[in-house]
């Protein structure tokens, strides 16, 4: 199960962050910067599997933003990494050559899509033109 | 009027909106924490407005905030207006705010139901997804219940867009309100051959996890499971499925058997490494589970092996993490096949990851043998010197000594070069298991008799090295090796070459920088150290030199019953006391030394940890029997003619033994667990000690008089049952009792060693090792109906544990879901499972309705 998905920059910006356990408020900054600090300390041979208090970190860099799922250790990391992937290219094709400022001046958009794909911890839809198919719909309906 | 409504118009111009507020924020880098509390102030002015446009715009920008650090539960109400918006625009602001910042303390949730009950139900497929997607981080027991019903017609909806989601969501439901999972689950089967993929995927998500935690329930549809794996050509569903039946094939293992083959198929044909990793994964659950014997299982095992060796050699790191994990857990069972690849994890030790390292290294535990332990263990000490981080240097620790020390010294055939080890691994610094270390040489030297010599010489050196004094600051540091080396020296005093030099340097003032504990122990040690001398003195005839020798000790010992610690300045007074009244004896010519040393005789043994458990009762003794005479029925009926005291007797009664009536205690019990259950000041207590508890025949069997136990629960022949606690414990809870250590008594020390740490130590090829102890352990006698213990472990709060339904039943009449009625209609209306349209509203509603209203 995904306990948390994150957006984090390299200077510890936090640019999107879906929590699917309740945590407390000032304990979720405690824990982003604590994430952060462990991945940006790896280097890029290293692995993207972080074993982290009682639940695992796959992360993956893509340019200056790192994106971080946290989930517990009955989930298949592998598929989870395959899935960190599909997500950025869905936002690829939504925003067409996503970057950092789309998803900072879309973030309600951008959690509308993250919504879609993963529903309480589990991820639900991984097709593209499915997950896109709603928020194109809302699109139209708004112009 | 008019003229407001433009000021209106006019100060919404300047409304921030989302990409605003961003922009201000990077604008602002310097004084950001002051433009947000700015632009927080402005938010709560919008709110406050009527037109719903500007309240959503402002929960939108909350919702940003809130994940910047921010808390916004004050606008909690806000929310839920905007969450009833009419217009899908806002409505899903409101439930995206809601979704982030709800949570099951939110008092207004319940506010919320009649809302989202309306957008569940409503025309608009898109109403009832957002609907369902926030509900799904913020639903509570009681929402759970009120909308169960709800949400499972809508798994039947024709949209397949919803029923994807509904079905989803049922598994959160499921969670907080486990008695909606039988009702609902047929409908939940029927979702596994739906039509439409995705909503085949939602349902095999949702049984897959409710199978994962409680699978006997799930056995019977495994059929149905098998034929989707075989069917499927989804790589996603595909994974849920075998990590599904890795959790089933345990309670069937003919299951497993029918698995092999096609997992093997897919093994072979699969080009998604993911998929691949899970088959390898489940095909090891299911070869550990089933019975080894079989020869084509040992081929799979083969197979399985190979694939992980072509993981780990790729060079993707990812690839080779996974390899290493998968093969950790083939090793448990099936070491011999790992121990072929020794070379890919020695090899892997090397690599630049840490990860890969650690896994590499929890490999090599079962890796060990005589032969290559010892170039093993020096690859591992390069290691050690060469990395940087503290956790790494700690983790390769902890491993070193765990693979020496692994069942009872196995691999160790030269235990001179155990101790040089020991001795190299306390030159760290910064270390957080001197602990650690100090156990290991006190076991060594305790267990291996040959070896004292040696331990006491390096000991000994160790006393003398001053930089160890000088990192005493830290709790647990690599200080706490001079703890060991003190013991050491002063329990096998005999063998020191130089006792007072050794006896000088633990004396030295630098000494009393050193932590409490470690003190205590000096002081201890000195004074059998001191004994050692003055015996060798006396017996050499040289009485200058042995009062020399305590000249010595009184002047050094005052600076220790000056300490700030309470333990060592105990012990420092009495001994300079005793040292004192040696002094006037010595000036008087009298030898001593025959009865100092008498003070330290004996000869402390290792006692295994579970010895004290194992503790049988004595003959004789039925702890469960009456102390006292029961009262007998008869009394009860002579009460009645004497009024006067009655009452005094009838309490007298009830306080010293209560009716032995097991229905009425197991009342008494439940009643008693229900109220500390709903007693919110109630501290529960760790499960384990709590079963325990529970588990002793009744709380009433406990007397509340003193009781006078006059029998010993002492058994002859067994170590007495001073229960010392652990080591690291041990240190800061000492025995008090300064004279209990001074008389002559036979003492035990229990070493907290693993449970493996039984028995003889055996004797190896080498002629250095000699048989240690034989510790006897008595057969347990557990109390009545004690539980093992790894059922101790489970949290009696767990939701999993509330959804072990059985769900082969046919449905009972009590078991339908709850359904909302409106509350005139009991006469006309019956209770039907469809979906009631409720018109009543709740009292609070009605307001913001008729606002809403009044502004549209």
């Amino acid at each position: 199960m995904i306990k948390f998905f994150l957006m984090v920059n390299k200077q510890g910006q936090t640019r999107l962050s879906k929590y699917y356990e309740h945590v407390e408020i000032n304990k979720r900054t405690l824990l982003e910067t604590e994430v952060i600090k462990s991945c940006l300390s790896r280097s890029n041979e290293q692995c993207s599997f972080i074993e982290f208090k009682d639940f695992k970190l796959i992360y993956r860099q893509y340019a200056a933003l790192f994106i971080v799922v946290g989930v517990n250790d009955t989930e298949n990391e592998m598929a989870i990494y395959e899935f960190i992937h599909n997500f950025v290219e869905v936002l690829d094709e939504y925003f067409s050559r996503v970057s950092e400022l789309d998803i900072m001046f879309n973030l309600d958009k951008v959690h509308i899509i993250l919504d879609e794909m993963v529903l309480n911890g589990c991820i639900v839809e991984t097709n593209r033109a499915r997950i896109l198919a709603p928020l194109l719909i809302l699109d139209k309906m708004s112009e | 009027m008019a003229l407001k409504m433009v000021k209106g118009s006019i100060d919404r111009m300047f409304d921030k909106n989302l990409q605003d507020l961003v922009r201000g924020i990077r604008n602002h880098k310097e004084d950001e924490a002051k433009y947000i509390s700015q632009c927080i102030d402005e938010i709560k002015q919008e709110l406050k407005q009527d037109n719903i446009a500007v309240k959503a715009n402002a929960v939108c920008k909350l919702t940003y905030l809130q994940m910047l650090g921010y808390d916004i539960s004050w606008a909690a109400f806000n929310i839920i207006e905007v969450m009833s918006a009419s217009k899908f625009t806002f409505k899903r602001i409101g439930y995206l705010a809601a979704s982030q910042c709800f949570h099951e303390g939110t008092d207004v949730i319940m506010l919320t139901t009649n809302q989202i009950r309306k957008d569940l139900s409503s025309p608009s497929q898109y109403d009832t997804g957002v609907a369902l997607t926030g509900l799904s981080c913020f639903v509570t027991p009681d929402l759970a219940r009120d909308l169960a019903n709800d949400i499972m017609t809508l798994m039947s909806h024709t949209k397949p867009y919803i029923r994807k989601k509904a079905v989803l969501i049922m598994y959160k439901v499921f969670l907080k309100y486990p008695e909606s999972l039988r009702p609902a689950f047929p409908r939940l089967k029927e979702k596994l051959e739906d039509p439409d993929p995705g909503v085949q995927s939602a349902a095999v998500n949702v049984i897959c996890e409710l199978a994962r935690r409680n699978p006997k329930n799930y056995l019977s549809l495994a059929p149905l499971f098998f034929k989707l794996m075989t069917s499927s050509t989804n790589n996603w569903v595909l994974i849920k499925i075998i990590k599904l039946f890795g959790a089933l094939t345990p309670l069937e293992p003919r299951l497993g058997k029918k698995l092999i083959e096609p997992l093997t198929n897919l093994i072979h044909s699969t080009s998604a490494m993911s998929l691949l990793y899970e088959c390898v994964n489940t095909v090891i659950a299911v070869l550990i589970s089933l019975s080894s014997g079989m020869p084509n299982h040992s081929a799979s095992i083969q197979l399985c092996v190979q694939k992980l060796r072509i993981l780990i050699e790729d060079s993707d790191q990812n690839l080779k993490y996974l390899g290493l994990l998968a093969m950790s857990k083939i090793l448990r069972t099936h070491p011999k096949s790992v121990q072929a690849h020794k070379d890919l994890v020695l090899q892997c030790l090397d690599d630049k990851d840490e990860s890969i390292r650690l896994r590499a290294l929890d490999l090599l535990y079962g890796m060990v043998s005589k032969k290559n332990l010892v170039e093993i263990v020096k690859k591992l000490m390069s290691h050690v010197d060469k990395a940087e981080g503290t956790t790494y240097r700690d983790e390769l620790l902890t491993k070193i000594i765990d693979i020496c020390s692994q069942c009872n010294y196995q691999h160790i055939t030269n235990f001179q070069w155990y101790i040089s080890v020991l001795v190299e691994l306390t030159r760290l610094e910064g270390t957080r298991h001197g602990h650690l270390i100090a156990a290991q040489m006190l076991d060594v030297a305790i267990r291996v008799k040959a070896i004292r010599k040696f331990a006491v010489s390096q000991m000994s050196a160790l006393l003398d090295r001053a930089h160890l004094v000088a990192s005493s600051t830290q709790r647990n540091g690599i200080c706490e090796v001079l703890y060991a080396a003190a013991w050491i020296c002063g329990e096998f005093s005999e063998h020191l070459q130089e006792p007072q030099q050794t006896l000088e340097a633990m004396l030295r003032p630098k000494v009393t920088t050193l932590p409490g504990h470690i003190q205590a122990v000096y002081v201890q040690n000195v004074v059998k150290l001191y004994a050692a001398i003055l015996q060798q003195k006396e017996q050499a005839a040289e009485p200058e030199a042995a009062q020399d020798v305590t000249q010595l000790m009184v002047e050094r010992l005052p600076q220790f019953v000056q300490s700030a610690d309470l333990e060592v300045q105990e012990r420092a007074s009495c001994i300079l006391q005793l040292v004192k009244h040696i002094q006037k004896l010595q000036a008087k010519d009298v030898p001593v030394a025959e009865e100092v040393s008498a003070l330290f005789a004996g000869e402390l043994n290792p006692v295994a940890p579970k010895a004290q458990k194992k503790v049988p009762v004595p003959e004789g003794l039925d702890l469960d029997a009456w102390i006292n005479e029961p009262p007998s029925d008869s009394e009860s009926e002579d009460e009645k003619p004497k009024a006067i005291f009655h009452e005094e007797e009838q309490r007298h009664v009830k306080q010293r033994q209560p009716e032995a009536d097991e229905e009425e205690l197991a009342r008494r019990r439940e009643a008693r667990k229900q109220e500390q259950a709903n007693n919110p000041f109630y501290i529960k207590s760790s499960p384990s000690p709590q079963k325990r508890y529970q588990d002793l025949p009744g709380v009433e069997h406990i007397p509340v008089v003193q009781i006078d136990l006059s029998v010993p629960l002492k058994v002859p022949g067994m170590p007495a049952s001073d229960q010392y606690v652990k080591l690291e414990e041990e240190r800061r809870q000492r025995q008090r009792l300064e004279k209990d250590r001074k008389k002559k008594k036979k003492k035990d020390k229990e070493r907290k060693g693993r449970a493996r740490r039984r028995g003889s130590l055996l004797s190896e090829s080498d002629e250095d090792v000699a048989p240690a102890q034989q510790v006897d352990i008595v057969t347990e006698e557990m109390p009545e109906n004690a539980l093992p213990s790894d059922e101790d472990d489970k949290d009696p709060n767990d939701p999993y544990r509330a959804l072990d339904i059985d769900l082969d039943r046919p449905l009972a009449d009590s078991e339908k879901l709850p359904v909302q009625k409106h509350r005139n209609a009991d006469t006309s209306k019956s209770p039907e499972k469809e979906h009631v349209p409720v018109t009543e509203k709740k009292p609070k509603k009605p307001k913001k309705k008729e606002k809403k209203l009044r502004e549209k």
